[in-house]
């Protein structure tokens, strides 16, 4: 039986720990299928933290933190993060040390040209080259480059080989409100979900999945939510920022989310029509808190609720995001006070979760 | 042993068995697996499951540990879509290249077997501007020779059209015919379970010959999930290479089956299976799969809590047209492959599968 | 039944919001179900016990979702830009009307298009609730819309939005209705979110785990002017599903099916669909698969604000299924 931890009505706080926590996390290699690296270092923040804690048959870590507060049944709450990352796999070795590479997860590729990548268990460096603008035909500087012209090389004597991860390399570092690396899809949806277990609602059965393979179809997720049975999920995750100015000077119409206007709570995307009660309730916490909030813009995109609220009889469920700038690409930003917001959110929510929230139907 | 396999595959592909109306290859496959198995059933989507008992002692509680091994056995074709003046107009069941088709000899499933052949109309007949570029499956059809009150007497709308292709066997010990895709892996699995005959195994072992992966994955979803097998292994053909085709994608014809690796296969399994490959000195490629393998293995790893699943593969040339070539010893070595590995697994190899750190 | 389905159809009900239709369907099959229940998804299950033995379990499945539009961004002169929700083609929207479920009405207009000769995408397509600005724009982002056509008759073609597939929900609520005595455990799901991917008949078909399931649902048809090369038409009885984009009949269930037709002297057709597909589907790949079909009703201008059926289809639609659930199944 784990020690009571202070009261959870206070909020936890994103401070100076949790930011090198998440710097530790988006550092790690974890391209969806091998999350290894991340997975160890979410397995030995989380046994100190859960009751139990399992690897299942596809790499999740699943950690269940019990109730502690008045008499059963409680709410058995699925919380999701995924570990996975989208990066490239070494498909051909074309000899001294060039690779044909494919990727993993969709990757922006207009953002690959040109990069370093961090190879295998080693993190053998590699890098993505391009002809230099001297040795280029005009028409050549017109047209972008696809997947299938661009190689990574390793050097010359280099240990990678054929089947080898690539990752994108970004240190992680703190630019004033923002934080910048590669990876925050979806490590600071894992360093939350870490907070929420070091700071467990007591009211509440909090089943913790550390989800493999997001980025390829939420499969990880899937088998998760069929081994836990929850009564309702919340998918926590990073959703696009396209919160630039447009070239005309009109209105940015397709944003998605924007920077600093708190944690994005999902109407709709393309994997889930979010369970309207979760939504209002989600709304109503964050309004009768002060909590700012925004409704992601629906359209295409998933999340791992999108398996979830399928599996076995339904689960209702719901995903609230960390808006991130130019996720997918070898950099990305967050706002601090947007991931800290996200965190107070999901903790009240938790919180005073009514044990008859389903008691109206769908 | 080698030719009963080759004997076994050949009738196999002289055979239909679409997806959705696997019947008649079922009936060939569980013929062949009567002798090799202690029971046999059928799902309720018409997948074969032939259940080989482990044959040693078991003192544990609880039951045996099972592996299953899984080789889908439907074949991509054709279905009537409309009578037009006793021509078939026909679509794809499956991944069917249109180009491929004007010329083949077809056998068309009605109230009985009509022989027929594909043709493309000149194309005065067609849209304008047809003449140029592939002529999209819609513009084909099928003539069976007979007259149009024949025709709609013997074919109605949903019947099944399957290739007419005779298997040809070839120098080399290669073999070549339609349905190739997946039959030859059915033989695989047979092959397995022949040498099985003479090996203990701890395990049990679970040989499915699955329906419908051409079009839904089906059969294989539903049966991992009603048979909820320890692990699994799903054989399934691959690109051998051939004229024009990417060096990257794919793999030598009769240089041994290719091990998948990848997200859809653990890392666990592959391995185990590297390993006793490279003990065996068994040839074999490594199939590299960034996103998923292409298979039954995609639906199986995610049914219920997850499957630890790994992705054996047969080089193929000339994939999901009527001429498709194997080597018959790939087929050979990955039964072999098989067998060995089933042979050797200790009771308690499941735990050992734990992720790497 | 013509009644019912002008009732049905006129309900806006997109997907993942079906509320508002499942209380006029709860309302309807209440007094004739011997037990109702609503799932986590939403699905309503109204359940038939058997009267004897021998029987299966059957699961009926018809989805009550329509295809709609869902708010994406308001504009600082109150117009709303908007995406999808199921297949809707910018095609029907042009000029089109919607109802918001807050009861507000708008219209679909356009952006000035350099060529007009084309199509706008949907990201140059907006709705004009009547708004000038942001702040007195009673919409905002999220909020669902369906589009709006009254129901009307043309001899005995019916017209509406929605027919897919109220016109099934119709189908099911009418057998259920006239099903005197079955030997059978009959489930008459009325399911969500079809349009957006089976997802209501996935986890309903999960939960019942029944032997045999049947979708009904709508299906295109090849008798239009230069139309698609397909022999379903209007009028010439229900179609019994043999394969559609994404699933293939259980050949057993298509002859249980023709027969059942047959001596019962009913009109039918054989169904082949190039595109789209069913909550049979989703029935087919659950759990250790069920045998699956579906009896469509022959439909033109499917996912437009004017999807057109005959009457009479419907109603030998209704008179094959209880002549399907009057006996003892045997599939061979």
């Amino acid at each position: 039986m784990k020690e009571q931890k202070k009261s959870d009505t206070q909020t936890p706080r994103v401070g100076a720990e949790q930011i090198r926590l998440l710097e530790k996390l988006c550092n790690a290699s974890g391209v969806s299928g091998d999350e290894g690296e991340v997975r160890k270092i979410v397995l030995s923040e989380v046994r100190p933290l859960a009751d139990e804690v399992k690897v299942d048959a596809l790499g999740n870590v699943l950690a269940v933190r019990h109730a502690r507060a008045g008499s059963g049944p409680h709410l058995r709450v699925m919380l999701d993060a995924h570990m996975d990352e989208v990066g490239f796999m070494l498909v051909k070795d074309e000899g001294e040390g060039i690779f044909r590479f494919d990727s993993v997860g969709g990757v922006e590729v207009r953002y690959l040209v040109g990069k370093p990548v961090s190879i295998g268990k080693e993190h053998t460096p590699g890098v993505i080259g391009a002809k230099p603008i001297h040795l280029a035909e005009k028409n050549e500087l017109k047209s972008s480059l696809s997947l299938d012209a661009l190689r990574i090389d390793t050097g010359l004597t280099s240990k990678a080989k054929l089947g080898d991860r690539a990752t994108f390399v970004t240190p992680f570092s703190r630019l004033g409100p923002s934080l910048r690396g590669k990876a925050l899809d979806d490590r600071v949806g894992v360093a939350t979900l870490i907070e929420l277990l070091r700071n467990a609602p007591e009211n509440v059965e909090l089943l913790c999945a550390f989800a493999v393979q997001e980025e390829i179809g939420g499969r990880g997720a899937r088998v998760a939510a069929y081994g836990f049975q929850p009564d309702l999920a919340i998918a926590l995750d990073v959703t696009p920022a396209r919160d630039l100015p447009a070239w005309d000077g009109s209105e940015n119409t397709i944003y998605n989310t924007r920077l600093g206007a708190g944690p994005a709570i999902y109407a709709a995307d393309g994997s889930t029509l979010a369970d309207p009660r979760l939504l209002r309730y989600l709304v109503q916490v964050a309004e009768s808190r002060s909590i700012p909030y925004q409704i992601r813009q629906p359209g295409s995109g998933g999340t791992d609720a999108g398996p979830i609220h399928l599996t076995r009889s339904g689960v209702p469920s719901i995903s609230v995001s960390v808006p991130g700038r130019y996720i997918h690409t070898p950099v990305g930003i967050v706002r601090l006070e947007d991931w800290q917001n996200t965190l107070a959110l999901v903790h009240a929510a938790l919180v005073s979760l009514p044990a008859d929230i389903f008691s109206v139907d769908r | 042993m080698t030719t009963d396999v080759q004997k076994l595959l050949k009738q196999l592909i002289a055979m239909p068995g679409l997806s959705g109306h696997e019947a008649p290859v079922r009936k060939a496959i569980h013929e062949a697996w009567v002798p090799l198995a202690d029971e046999i059933t059928v799902s309720r989507l018409g997948s074969l499951h032939a259940l080989r008992r482990g044959n040693t002692q078991w003192g544990a509680s609880g039951l045996r540990p099972s592996v299953l091994l899984s080789a889908h056995m439907d074949a991509i074709g054709m279905m009537v879509t409309g009578i037009v003046d006793g021509f078939l107009r026909f679509t794809s069941i499956g991944g069917l290249d249109p180009r491929v088709l004007p010329g083949q000899l077809v056998t068309v499933h009605g109230r009985s077997d009509l022989p027929g052949i594909i043709v493309q109309p000149p194309a005065q007949l067609l849209p304008a501007g047809s003449s140029e570029g592939a002529a999209p499956l819609t513009h084909l059809l099928i003539d069976t020779g007979l007259l149009p009150a024949e025709v709609s007497r013997k074919v109605q709308v949903g019947d099944v059209v399957s290739y007419a292709q005779a298997p040809i066997e070839m120098t080399g010990d290669l073999l070549v015919g339609h349905s190739v895709d997946n039959r030859a892996s059915v033989a695989v699995v047979t092959h397995c379970l022949n040498l099985l005959q003479t090996r203990t195994h701890v395990w049990d072992v679970l040989a499915v010959a699955s329906t419908q992966e051409e079009v839904t994955l089906g059969g294989a979803m539903t049966s991992a999930f009603g048979l909820n097998p320890t692990l699994s292994v799903v054989i399934d053909v691959t690109f051998a290479s051939s004229p024009g085709s990417p060096a990257h994608k794919t793999f030598p014809l009769a240089k041994g089956p290719t091990l998948g690796w990848g997200p859809n296969v653990h890392p666990g399994l592959f391995k185990a299976f590297k390993e006793l490959a490279d003990r065996q000195e068994i040839p074999y490629s490594l199939e590299v799969m960034p996103r998923h393998s292409g298979t039954d293995a995609y639906a199986i790893q995610v049914v219920a809590a997850g499957i630890p699943t790994m992705v054996i593969g047969i080089p193929l040339r000339y994939m999901h047209t009527p001429v498709e070539m194997v080597a018959m010893k790939d087929i050979l070595r990955a039964g072999r492959l098989l067998a060995e590995f089933i042979a050797g697994l200790p009771a308690d190899f499941a735990d050992s599968l734990a992720f790497d750190d | 039944m013509k009644s019912l389905i002008k009732k049905l159809v006129e309900v806006t009900a997109p997907s993942g919001y079906e509320t508002p239709l499942r209380e006029v369907v709860r309302a309807e099959v209440e007094p004739l179900a011997d037990q109702i229940s609503v799932d986590a998804l939403g699905n309503l299950i109204a359940k038939k016990n058997p009267a004897g033995e021998g029987g299966l379990k059957i699961m009926l499945s018809a989805h009550m979702d329509e295809i709609g539009v869902i708010a994406t961004h308001v504009d600082e002169n109150g117009f709303v830009r908007f995406t999808t929700i199921g297949g809707v083609r910018p095609h029907t929207c042009l000029g089109g009307r919607v109802r918001f479920l807050n009861g507000v009405g708008g219209v679909i207009g356009s952006d000035r298009l350099e060529d007009a000769a084309k199509v706008p995408g949907f990201e140059q397509l907006f709705i004009d609730v009547g708004a000038s600005s942001r702040k007195d724009c009673p919409v905002k982002v999220g909020d669902i819309a369906g589009f709006e056509r009254p129901f009307s008759e043309m001899g005995s073609r019916l017209v509406s939005k929605a027919m897919d597939d109220r016109i099934g929900v119709v189908v099911l609520i009418e057998t259920l209705r006239q099903l005197k005595q079955t030997p059978h455990q009959v489930f008459f799901v009325f399911s969500t979110q079809e349009e957006v991917g089976l997802r209501g008949a996935t986890t309903a078909a999960y939960g019942l785990d029944p032997d045999l399931g049947i979708a009904v649902d709508v299906t295109a048809t090849g008798d239009t002017p230069k139309g698609s090369k397909m022999e379903v038409k209007l009028g010439a009885g229900p179609a019994i599903k043999v394969r559609d984009g994404g699933m293939l009949s259980d050949p057993r269930v298509v002859n249980w099916m023709v027969s059942a037709a047959r001596s019962a002297k009913l009109p039918y057709q054989l169904e082949v669909l190039e595109g789209g597909t069913t909550d049979a589907r989703a029935m087919q790949l659950t759990r250790a698969g069920i045998p699956a079909g579906c009896v469509s009703i022959p439909c033109r201008y499917i996912h437009s604000p004017s999807e057109m059926v005959d009457l009479a289809d419907v109603q030998n639609a209704v008179r094959l299924l209880l002549a399907l659930l009057a006996v003892p199944v045997t599939l061979e």
